[in-house]
């Protein structure tokens, strides 16, 4: 039974820099994913990570834009948190090794992205997750001695005490099947987004909401399930992302006609209005006729120079040529709205801490909330960094002050069985699990998107809930224990059916249209019922749900104007 | 929609079976991926089927495999183009894949029926399928670089100030995602499954290259000093094909071995001596003296000075045999017009020609460093636009 005071489940950027913070505090340090971490999915923020680091910003102005991007759903102590460490932590992150770009006199240089009323995104090139992540995967490397590192490892479930505090994990280890019990005297969740849920999505096949499903099981509180974002720059059908860093750097967006329609939506920001705003304004030009007929409309990129777009866009250049054929250098691309990031999540205070003792979340698989019902492009990456960090160090207070407890028994044996039986199941008792992820992904995607109103989210439920029964009997063609992807696909499968659930309760119950969640039967924000956020609890037959406040510090909510 | 083959080479640990092909039928655009039609495969036939993948748009780096013979990413691989290349490599006559639209036009040499061949990866224990075990190989050489900055002393209060070009310099190597394909296309390592290898390198470079690592020094001497260091690279440009984020790894060694050079470290191989050999008598001649190149390439300069090193005259004499069988295969001159001080002037000015495409040469240097440059061919990029750095040799 591997034992560590810390234990961090995800190894993406929230997931190692906890697993560091942890360690620099001396305690020992355990990080579990299932995947090797250079392939989380923090490699594909592309654009950068705000910062009021240069003369004349603040992190006050960083803060309001934030405020304001998330259409004041965001709790405002912890974005204040945020954007005040902000520029340390890009600093530190500078001196571990991070090749940000460079301005003319070698010192750091931005760039402009959306929502934010000053150029405060640090970044390289286009690849400035990947660039970070791979930074702190080499800090992981050079402190192997105080951070264990398990890799290609799948959890399947928290392990409580008989107090109710969590106190583990039960994991399998993806390479030979066998299953272990983790203890630790805190958890971390840092599992990432539940993208998956919905076909297509920006997010990789990983993103499959496995912490917020683990959370939920064991009883945490989850909060704005409802807000999921819809990036504006995504490919038709596969739906890879194109970066905001393309509009930052002063692209266009085009309808059929030719005509640069954000002039209609947002007469001062344009294409760099917040992202609800501009996916709103394509779909409203999509479904009103002036899109193109493969429901897209066109992002040019040739207004860019040239030497700036290899320089600063070179992985867009690969995407467009590698998965679309088209050279953005020479013609617009075209692209739609498409599901990229999960806004809510498991409830968190500002360290970081659920309310479940022991159990911590961090990152997109947290809700603090920073980002409430609309995240700024370039505040991702900041959100895992900076909370990730007071979630490790946290947590390792709390393993230095605890004695530790042990799990209540026949968890282990419990997840053991389960998964026998997904083996057990014969071929043709049931769907393939394929087979109800797509199911799945095409009806949130219909009807949990942009536009969404009261018949349509209770349809989406409707199904979630047939196919919650249809996946106890989806069977699994491979028996084996050696890299079981088949068995694993099944507990994913289970895990995106419940996010997918809370997501639909909670986007009945908001009747309102704030951020992310815009319901034609309710078109406005309604502050005086709605300035709150919902709260969701397992109960006996679903997610139960309650309210709780947004926390207001200095910016009283106003009308939102791009 | 077209119907595609893909023949997979199995293994399933647990069977005690050797490995095996198997072919599978998908049904996809040609413009959607070889991992879309594994990931079809999969779903719709077997799900044992064994694959590492989870961006699908080469970020994440998982799906390292070979792909008709050739180390590449399945996610950044068209069906359309492999079954093309899968037909000019069987190089049968044969129809459209089944299903393709009307206007199917397949290239000129294209057509056939062969399949898309899919294999694990190459220098890897294989785990299971298309799986392969890269911690015992890939991870255990990157962490052989020592692959984190070493800077000397406390950091700044703010930013380590630094030059521009060298963030972007170092860029293109930081732009690798470690999915293995270049390890598995080294030619090198096949022959010396100690070297350190491509990605491992190119990642050293990334420090070397770094003006806030201290240590630059130290990284040399180490690199260059491991007979499985810098100088077992035999320059074969497999791993430049192979990579899919344009890393170039083979580039990167060549910078560590100039810069090693510059450091004044000496290549076991004599390679940077023989280039320099070569590059100054074309300077001075304008052909090749084969009487010199042996000696100007051990102990340069030693003409009139006498005074060769121990390991110039070790050189030379260990090199005699091959000069003997070039000149008795031809491939270098007879005895006689070997003798050295004979060799012919170019005509007329000619030489003078060669000195200016030197001159030229020299104010242009450049690197290929794609976020500087751009594509190979980008006219409105070319060469007009300066760097500080050189191609390397």
């Amino acid at each position: 039974m591997p034992t560590h005071d810390v234990l961090v489940i995800g190894a993406g950027l929230a997931g190692q820099r906890a697993a560091l913070a942890a360690a620099e505090q001396g305690v020992s340090v355990g990080i579990l994913s299932k995947v090797h971490p250079v392939r989380s999915h923090s490699n594909a923020a592309q654009g950068g990570i705000n910062a009021a680091l240069n003369p004349g910003d603040s992190w006050e102005s960083h803060a309001f834009d934030t405020v304001k991007g998330s259409d004041y759903l965001g709790d405002q102590d912890a974005i204040e948190i945020m954007t005040r460490e902000a520029p340390e932590e890009i600093l530190h992150l500078e001196h571990l090794g991070v090749t940000f770009h460079r301005n003319e006199e070698g010192r750091l240089g931005t760039r402009a992205f959306g929502g934010a009323s000053a150029a405060r995104t640090y970044y390289v090139a286009d690849i400035t997750g990947q660039a970070i992540m791979h930074v702190l995967y080499e800090q992981l490397m050079k402190h192997s001695e105080t951070v264990a590192r398990y890799e290609e490892w799948f959890c399947t479930a928290l392990a409580m005490d008989e107090q109710g505090e969590c106190c583990g994990v039960v994991t399998r280890n993806i390479a030979d099947g066998s299953m272990q019990l983790f203890t630790a005297k805190a958890v971390i969740l840092a599992s990432g987004g539940n993208g998956q849920v919905w076909q297509p999505t920006t997010n990789a096949l990983i993103c499959t909401g496995d912490g917020i499903a683990m959370a939920y099981r064991v009883g945490a509180k989850l909060m704005d399930m409802e807000m999921i974002q819809y990036h504006p720059t995504t490919l038709a059908g596969k739906g890879f992302l194109i970066t905001e860093g393309a509009r930052g750097e002063g692209a266009h967006l085009l309808n059929a006609k030719g005509e640069r329609f954000m002039e209609r939506y947002a007469p001062n920001k344009l294409e760099l209005a917040s992202r609800d705003v501009v996916s709103r304004a394509e779909q409203t030009e999509i479904d009103e006729g002036r899109g193109f007929p493969d429901g897209t409309v066109a992002l040019d990129i040739t207004v860019v120079p040239k030497k700036r777009v290899h320089e600063a866009l070179r992985e867009i250049v690969l995407v467009g040529r590698d998965f679309a054929g088209v050279d953005i250098t020479r013609e617009p691309i075209r692209i739609k709205p498409g599901n990229h990031y999960t806004m809510g999540g498991i409830k968190t205070d500002v360290e970081g801490r659920t309310d479940i003792p022991g159990l911590y979340a961090a990152g997109e698989v947290a809700c603090v909330s920073v980002h409430g019902g609309n995240r700024l492009g370039a505040n991702s990456l900041l959100d895992t960094l900076i909370f990730g960090r007071r979630s490790g160090a946290d947590a390792a207070a709390r393993a230095k002050r605890i004695e530790g407890s042990r799990p209540a028994p026949g968890v282990l044996e419990a997840e053991e069985a389960s998964i026998d039986a997904i083996v057990a199941r014969e071929k043709g008792s049931g769907r393939r699990v394929s087979e109800i992820k797509r199911e799945l992904g095409e009806t949130m995607d219909k009807h949990v998107a942009v536009f969404r109103e009261e018949a349509g989210i209770q349809e989406a439920l409707e199904t979630v809930r047939r196919l919650k029964e249809e996946a106890k009997s989806a069977y699994v063609d491979d028996k084996g224990s050696v890299f079981n992807q088949d068995v694993l696909a099944a507990i994913e499968l289970g895990y995106m059916l419940d996010n997918a659930e809370c997501t639909c309760v909670a986007a009945l119950e908001r009747k309102e249209s704030r951020g992310a969640q815009y319901r034609t039967d309710f078109p406005e924000r309604n502050d005086a019922e709605w300035l709150k956020h919902i709260d969701l609890q397992r109960g006996d037959d679903g997610p139960e749900l309650s309210y709780s406040e947004v926390t207001i510090t200095q910016w009283e909510p106003e009308e939102r104007k791009y | 929609m077209a119907t595609y083959t893909l023949k997979v080479r199995r293994f399933q640990p647990e069977s005690g079976e050797a490995p095996y092909w198997e072919e599978f039928d998908v049904d996809l655009d040609p413009s959607l991926s070889v991992l879309d039609g594994i990931l079809q495969a999969k779903d719709r036939d077997d799900g044992s089927l064994a694959v590492r993948c989870s961006c699908r748009a080469a970020i994440c780096g998982s799906c390292g495999m070979k792909v008709n013979g050739s180390s590449t990413l399945a996610c950044k691989t068209q069906l359309g183009e492999a079954h093309e290349a899968a037909n000019r490599r069987g190089g049968a006559e044969a129809p459209p894949p089944r299903g393709a639209d009307e206007e199917y036009e397949p290239e000129p040499s294209a057509g056939g029926v062969n399949p898309i061949v899919v294999e694990p990866m190459g220098n890897m224990p294989v785990i299971k399928d298309l799986i392969v075990d890269m911690e015992s190989t890939h991870w255990e050489k990157i962490r052989r670089v020592t692959p984190w900055l070493l800077p000397h002393g406390e950091p700044p209060e703010r930013e380590y100030v630094v030059d521009p070009e060298s963030m972007i310099d170092i860029t293109q190597s930081m732009a690798c995602i470690q999915c293995g394909a270049c390890v598995s296309s080294c030619l090198s390592m096949e022959a010396d499954p100690d070297f350190i290898g491509p990605a491992a390198l190119a990642k050293a470079y990334r420090f070397v290259g770094d003006p806030r690592d201290a240590e630059t020094k130290e990284r040399l001497h180490d690199l260059a000093e491991d007979p499985h260091g810098i100088y077992d690279c035999t320059h074969c440009f497999s791993c430049i094909d192979a990579c899919p984020k344009d890393v170039a790894p083979m580039d990167q060694i060549m910078r560590l071995r100039r810069k090693a050079g510059e450091e004044g470290i000496e290549d076991p191989n004599n390679g940077h001596n023989h280039v320099n050999a070569f590059v100054k008598m074309i300077e001075k001649k304008g052909t090749n003296d084969e009487a010199l190149l042996i000696q100007e390439s051990y102990a340069p300069g030693i003409k009139g000075k006498l005074k060769p090193s121990k390991g110039a005259i070790k050189g030379l004499a260990e090199s005699l045999p091959t000069v003997l069988r070039a000149i008795k295969t031809g491939k270098a001159r007879s005895l006689p017009k070997l003798i050295p001080g004979i060799h012919p002037k170019l005509p007329g000015g000619a030489q003078d020609e060669v000195k200016a495409i030197y001159a030229h040469a020299e104010e242009h240097r450049e690197e290929l460093n794609l976020y500087i440059k751009g594509e190979e061919g980008d006219e409105e990029l070319g060469a007009s636009e300066e760097t500080t750095e050189e191609r390397p040799q």
